[in-house]
């Protein structure tokens, strides 16, 4: 059948232009941990990978929904003052003594609801998410001290605190957490008609107003997907810290863009993977673990980090050109 | 003719982007004081060879000389001051800024490295003024309807000096008045002794204007004739490789019951400053055409129709009164809309065309929130194959589809929505003669089975050619409404000219 052999071709040139798609970064990967490995011994173990990963989380569960929302052609610069707020939250209801479940799912809304005021503002107000969001990293970095004034807050519940130091299954919890959370943004952008329509909103958005698309409701629930994440992150960095600390997060947004954009996330909008997303944030462990082995002092770590960005960058919009 | 005349020459020029070989061997000689036209279906490679000759894109293989001389041009900078002008295709202008800025765009009068507006004002009225457009160089480009944004274009690439001055289908978008005007300029142009290379799909303008005609088919140089040697039906026959009997093909089946419920009835429509009282009526199966000038208001009616501008009146589906805010709601109501403005309404040109085809009918392809890919691709694949959309794969990205080919993919996808009432706006623009017969075929067959079609068209051929009725536009109002038989092409254009008693 004509069809089928279609497809077929169809699948293989998929194939072929995933491999071209992450050649540019998946090499800078491997380079990075050769170079890593070869410098000191101990770079090359399970431990230190588990524990990569782990150092990864944060970063990279924040950088999968800063992906949804540069998709879109936004951008969210008050993830990490959510991460905060969203700890503090946490650690407020779980002082209430209302349990875990009960803190858990507030917290979780508290991003939402973040996210959603970042959305209504963007959309409905017609502001630019830049600077709707430079706004509310400040006002979200200042509602973090209201509780305690400045102080970080230590009444933490068991089970909070299990899901940053216990495993499941040989794995740490918050690997499997960022796995899960992974697959379903990925199944999510992938093949579902809200990623279609988020991939065409961001690629042109009158089009897509004039396709029957509701480009003001796509914002504002992404804008949620954002802060919902966000949260999510503040959650493992205040199990992982004992505590939930006023200044946690601070500057996680860079990071975070960073991740999006070494995975190929185009800042223009409708470009860009959650593979690319994961494979960026690996990176920016995989230097931050190697370079702290190496006793690398903080400044250069600084320095390093942000050359390596630019030349991985450099590279992927170098080799995409190239292939016309 | 001396070979002293000789302005430009090329020979076995080859262009290739990765696998797509858009041109493979072409030949062409240009002459000073003479019109040549380049013609050729969509994707035959034409908007290829002027890039290679604006400095756009570099041959892959192949010889080019101007005035004698190697000519290579690596920026569009470079091409220009070697004596070359081009308006392309493709609007290329900043919407963000004014019609002066972008006629001067790069270009711009300084004082002191700081750019003075008066002077750039000045002297785009200037330049305006000399070549007798009617636009006012102090408006946003944003604002401009696609017709009055092609004639920025036009003053834009006439800005500065050229020997050779290239037009990639500047009239696709106009209507005859701005043709005419256009026209006129490239008939001074000539008569300067400047060598003009000229593309359209228009038979009528190509044996009007042309000196010489050069066939493109497949990438591939077919042969050059001077006009006087030819004729149009000879020219589509080396175009497209066979003969074409006839352009408009006949109305399938009866006209419809004018007794029937109208699928769509509009009454008192008025948007303040754009069109007042709109009154008309479409029957299922029947064909409705809309002529009128630039500025008659006939696209910005279609809008307040599909819901994305705001107007007042009654608008009855099925003799339901209806209220329609968004392109979601009119979507939801069964209308398509093929919208006049490709690039910005259409498509999203950095996507590949197999999601193009799918966006406005995603409901279609999906179950409980997930795309069916399967049936997604079963039905880009039978659009491309439908409407003859030349490109390697559904996956091609469709910013790299020539502009004829684009334009087929806005109609793959409004047909993809299975409307129930269609509108048209300029549905052919920058079509091939072959392909717009293909398209009028479509038409045809989508009224037969019941759709109600509006048509905005400003090519009145085809507006006669195809409709049942036609309603003209004058100045924002309805200034006649008449069954096809009953007009002629003369007292169309005196309903739209407005000269009436
Ligand atoms: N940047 C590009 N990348 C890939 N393919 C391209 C690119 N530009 C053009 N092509 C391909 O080259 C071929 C020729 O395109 P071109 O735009 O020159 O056609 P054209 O003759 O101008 O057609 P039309 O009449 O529709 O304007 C087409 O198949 C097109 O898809
Ligand atoms: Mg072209």
């Amino acid at each position: 059948m004509t069809e089928t052999a279609h497809m077929t071709s169809n699948r293989q040139a998929y194939l072929r232009t995933m491999m071209r798609q992450y050649a540019g970064i998946v090499l800078s990967l491997v380079a990075l941990c050769v170079f890593f490995s070869l410098t000191n011994d101990r770079f090359l173990s399970v431990a230190n990978f588990t524990n990569i990963f782990q150092q990864v989380a944060v970063i990279a569960i924040t950088a999968f929904g800063m992906t949804w929302v540069i998709l879109l052609g936004e951008i969210d610069l008050s993830v990490g003052s959510i991460i905060a707020v969203a700890g503090m939250v946490g650690a407020q209801i779980i002082g209430l003594g209302w349990g875990f479940a009960p803190a858990l799912m507030l917290t979780l809304a508290a991003g939402a609801a973040m996210g959603l005021f970042n959305g209504v503002m963007t959309a409905k107000l017609l502001l630019p998410s830049f600077i709707v969001t430079v706004a509310t990293m400040s006002i979200f970095r200042g509602l973090v001290s209201l509780p305690t004034g400045g102080a970080p807050a230590m009444n933490m519940d068991p089970t909070w605190i299990a899901i940053g130091a216990n495993s499941f299954l040989g794995v740490p919890i918050i690997i499997w957490v960022v796995l899960v959370l992974f697959v379903v943004n990925h199944v999510a952008l992938a093949h579902t008609t809200f990623g279609r329509k988020t991939y065409l909103t961001g690629g042109n958005r009158e089009a897509a107003l004039y396709s029957g698309i509701n480009v003001d409701a796509m914002k504002i629930r992404i804008f949620m997907i954002s802060g919902l994440m966000a949260a999510i992150s503040g959650i493992l960095l205040s199990s992982r810290l004992y505590s939930a600390q006023t200044n946690a997060g601070m500057s996680y947004e860079l990071d975070a863009i960073a991740a999006a954009v070494l995975g190929g996330t185009s800042l223009s909008g409708g470009v860009g993977t959650m593979v690319g997303t994961l494979i960026g944030a690996l990176i920016i462990g995989v230097l931050n673990n190697g370079m702290n082995m190496l006793s690398v002092p903080y400044f250069y770590q600084l320095i390093v980090k942000g050359l390596v960005i630019l030349i991985a960058v450099y590279l992927d919009v170098r080799s995409k050109q190239r292939q016309g | 003719m001396a070979e002293a005349d000789i302005v430009l020459h090329m020979t076995g020029v080859r262009k290739t982007f990765g696998p797509v070989v858009a041109l493979s061997n072409m030949d062409l000689t240009v002459r000073a004081g003479r019109v040549h036209t380049i013609l050729g279906e969509n994707g035959a490679g034409k908007s290829t060879l002027m890039k290679i000759l604006a400095g756009v894109q570099l041959p892959s293989a192949g010889e080019i000389t101007l005035d004698g001389a190697p000519f290579y041009p690596v920026t569009p900078q470079e091409a220009a001051a070697r004596g070359l002008a081009i308006v392309f295709q493709e609007l290329s202008l900043c919407n963000n800024l004014s019609v002066a800025a972008n006629i001067l765009a790069t270009r711009e009068p300084t004082r002191m490295g700081f750019i003075s507006d008066r002077k750039v004002t000045a002297r785009a009225r200037a330049l305006v003024h000399e070549l007798g457009l009617p636009i006012d160089v102090t408006a946003q480009v944003g604002d401009l309807s696609i017709a009055q944004r092609q004639l920025v274009e036009i003053a834009k690439g006439l800005s500065h000096d050229a020997k050779v001055v290239i037009f990639d289908e500047p009239t696709s978008s106009l209507s005859d008045n701005e043709a005419e005007i256009l026209f006129g300029i490239i008939e001074r142009l000539k008569a300067h002794g400047k060598a003009v290379i000229y593309i359209s799909h228009r038979m009528e303008e190509i044996m009007r204007l042309s000196d010489d005609i050069t066939v493109v088919r497949d990438g591939e140089y077919v042969d050059t004739v001077a006009r006087e040697d030819t004729t149009i039906d000879a020219l589509i026959a080396m175009m497209v490789g066979r003969e074409m009997a006839e352009i408009y093909p006949p109305r399938i089946g009866d006209v419809p019951d004018t007794q029937a419920t109208p699928a769509l009835r509009v009454t008192g429509l008025t948007q303040t400053g754009a069109f007042e009282d709109i009154s008309f009526e479409v029957r299922q199966g029947e064909i409705l055409g809309f002529f009128g000038l630039i500025g008659s208001g006939r696209s910005e009616v279609m809008n307040a129709l599909f819901g994305t501008s705001m107007a007042r009146g009654t608008v009855e589906i099925d003799g339901e009164p209806v209220t329609i805010r968004s392109a979601a709601e009119a979507i939801e109501h069964g209308i398509g809309f093929v919208t006049e403005n490709r690039k910005e309404q259409g498509l999203v040109l950095s996507h590949a065309l197999r999601p193009n085809v799918s966006m406005a009918a995603l409901p279609r392809f999906s179950v409980r929130g997930f795309v069916r890919s399967r049936a997604e691709r079963r039905e880009a694949l039978s659009e491309v194959e439908r409407l003859g959309i030349r490109t390697n794969s559904i996956e091609t990205v469709t910013g790299t589809l020539s502009g004829g080919n684009q334009q087929k993919v806005v109609l793959a996808k409004w047909l993809a929505t299975r409307p129930r009432i269609l509108i048209l706006d300029e549905p052919t623009r920058g079509v091939d003669v072959g392909a717009k017969f293909e398209i009028y075929r479509i038409i045809r067959q989508l009224a037969s089975e019941g759709t109600a079609i509006l048509m905005v068209s400003s090519e009145l051929p085809e507006v006669l050619g195809l409709s049942d009725r036609v309603l003209i536009m004058s100045e924002g109002r309805v200034s006649q409404t008449a069954p096809r038989d009953t007009l002629t092409p003369e007292r169309v254009m005196t309903f739209a000219t407005g000269h009436v008693q």
